[in-house]
């Protein structure tokens, strides 16, 4: 399994020219609006057919310019999930569910309907009209559209981006269960750094068209030099798992046998999360600090010192958990020595990382 | 009814039929050029536009003489359907015929409206879902465009009803034929006495027209509430 893309398009505005392969699971395409990410997705759906292009899911050809192939939409056999849910005005949440469910019989279902109903919890809804719904019960009948329309591959253009705080918080774990549990390969489109931290599997970063980063999130993500949202958006992402409960509200996690402890977490015991560290709420010391409030002390070693264009630097540490990076003032960096191969503590406040900061895997 | 004659009645009863066959008769080209015009993109767009909009800006007597010179027995289209039997001009059908001419332009632009309000994306939605373009063209656009469409068949319907100078021109004045209600009020006012029969027939018109608007409301109010537009 896996998806192959090559487009090449001149718009007025910029020039796309990417070319990428990445395997199953969450792919998520990454960048500042502007970047190209929905030229690429709506490509992939056969909206848009770029003068050059070439695309390849699970070995079957979608469109192929030098050959002349282009399967139209409809029988590309996708469920695509749009920022806006554009659900029909004029059939109710039962049928737009069901919309495409009958027309890819020769498919095999993904789900049941009664599945689909039960697992977003729209089963109050069913004969509602989307005018009757809020804005998270939309996107919710949107995500169980696309999957009862047996799609093979899922497409999301910035699914949450409409939604307010709380309910891209209640939407998140939707795509995190449909990485998981359903084995659909995923095409997301997202300029949120949050977003590519809790369900990327592989990121494609873009940049003015370009293609800038390509692989792991955990990877892209801890890259000192890849900051495509400005050095405040920066932050590495810890793999760990729930390894116990504490009474007063807190959870410990281990990543890779460092305890972290951060506010309660609603997982079991053994869930595997995975956990971004905004560099900006890490503090570096060089010795083991003592009477710190600060919870979450990892101890590791300096790997590169990136100081920026302004007062800051990012350092990166690698510590036993992952890598861990951290934002701090070239002054500090060099009043404590940071340098290649110096050891130090990584400090980070278990109530500095937000719930939506921590997602499964 | 008693207060209104064989011959009111009888203008009464083809005003109705001429505007209901104008009306059936315009639908479908005037969905298909709505369509067209409101979503397609082709050479010659603007002339097809000047076209369809002619009647509603020309003098009804010049769009009524148009249509005699060309469906007239001695006109090209109007010679051809003779050879075949049928005969429009001073008929009833043609009287149909020059009311669905008339009323034409008012469904299409009613139409035309419902589909520029139509966002493509939902169409697009419905395409990745699986839909053919003829399927999301019944299941989604269709649909979505029955509240112009009606609006468009009862403004069509209330023109015709009332259409007066190509009818006149084409085919003239026939009592129980072509005398349609608007030529039946104009006959009754050139001759002396006959202003109390137009005056009943001008009531008989508000009333038609009155209760066409009122149904179209209701209707349109009712399909608005199916389409989620409420």
């Amino acid at each position: 399994m896996s998806i192959s893309v090559q487009i090449k398009q001149d718009f007025e505005s910029f020039n796309l020219d990417v070319a990428f392969e990445v395997p199953a699971g969450l792919t998520v395409l990454f960048g500042s609006s502007g970047s190209g990410k929905t030229s690429v997705i709506n490509a992939v759906a056969g909206l848009s057919k770029p003068k050059q292009s070439r695309i390849v899911v699970n070995g079957e050809v979608l469109g192929d310019t030098t050959s002349g192939v282009w399967v139209p939409p409809h029988k590309r056999g996708l469920g695509y999930v749009f920022q806006e849910e554009r659900l029909f005005p004029h059939l109710n949440v039962r049928k737009n569910l069901l919309y495409g469910n009958g027309l890819a019989r020769e498919r095999r279902e993904v789900v049941s309907f009664d599945q689909v109903v039960d697992i977003l919890g729209i089963g109050a809804l069913l004969q509602r009209r989307p005018a009757e719904l809020s804005g998270g019960e939309k996107q919710r009948v949107a995500i169980g559209r696309a999957l009862l329309a047996r799609p093979k591959l899922i497409l999301a253009d910035e699914p949450l981006a409409a939604l307010d705080e709380p309910r891209k918080a209640e939407i998140l774990p939707y795509f995190e269960q449909l990485r998981d549990e359903f084995s659909l390969p995923i095409l997301y489109v997202t300029h949120s750094i949050a977003e590519v931290a809790r369900l990327a599997t592989t990121v494609v970063a873009m940049q003015g068209g370009k293609i800038a980063r390509v692989g792991a999130a955990t990877e892209v993500l801890s890259d000192p030099s890849f900051t495509p949202m400005g050095v405040r958006a920066v932050g590495a992402v810890l793999e760990a798992t729930v390894a116990q409960h504490h009474d007063d509200g807190l959870t410990e996690l281990s990543a890779n046998g460092v305890p972290l402890m951060l506010p309660q977490l609603p997982h079991a015991v053994g869930h595997k999360v995975r956990v971004r560290v905004a560099a900006q709420d890490v503090i570096l010391s060089t010795e083991g600090p003592k009477g710190l409030s600060a919870l979450n002390i990892i101890e590791g070693t300096v790997q590169s010192v990136r100081a920026g264009e302004g007062p800051g630097a990012i350092v990166s540490v690698d510590t036993k958990a992952g890598r861990v990076l951290a934002r701090i003032t070239r002054r500090s960096a060099a009043a404590l020595g940071l340098s290649e191969g110096v050891s130090c503590y990584a400090v980070v406040k278990s109530v500095s990382v937000a719930p939506q900061d921590i997602g499964t895997r | 009814m008693e207060w209104l004659g064989p011959e009111e009645w009888a203008a009464v009863g083809l005003s109705l039929k001429v505007a209901f066959w104008a009306m059936i008769v315009a639908l479908l080209p005037g969905v298909l050029v709505a369509y067209a015009l409101a979503r397609w993109q082709f050479s010659g767009k603007q002339v097809v536009n000047v076209l369809v909009h002619l009647p509603l800006v020309l003098p009804p007597v010049a769009t009524g003489y148009l249509l005699l010179v060309t469906f007239g027995t001695q006109g090209p289209i109007g010679g051809m359907l003779q050879q075949l039997g049928i005969v429009i001009a001073f008929r009833w059908t043609g009287a149909a015929l020059a009311a669905a001419v008339m009323a034409f332009p008012l469904l299409v632009r009613s139409i035309r409206l419902s589909i520029e309000a139509i966002d493509p994306k939902l169409e697009q939605a419905a395409a990745t879902l699986g839909a053919s373009r003829v399927r999301v063209f019944l299941t989604v656009t269709l649909p979505l465009m029955l509240p112009g469409i009606l609006a468009g068949m009862v403004l069509a319907f209330a023109k015709a009803m009332g259409e007066f100078g190509a009818t006149i021109t084409f085919v003239s004045n026939i009592p129980g034929q072509t005398r349609t209600l608007p030529s039946a009020i104009y006959a009754f006012l050139q001759v002396p006495g006959g202003e109390n029969a137009a005056m009943r027939l001008v009531v008989v018109s508000i009333v038609v027209a009155a209760g066409a608007l009122i149904l179209s409301e209701v209707i349109a109010r009712r399909i608005a509430k199916r389409v989620g537009q409420a």
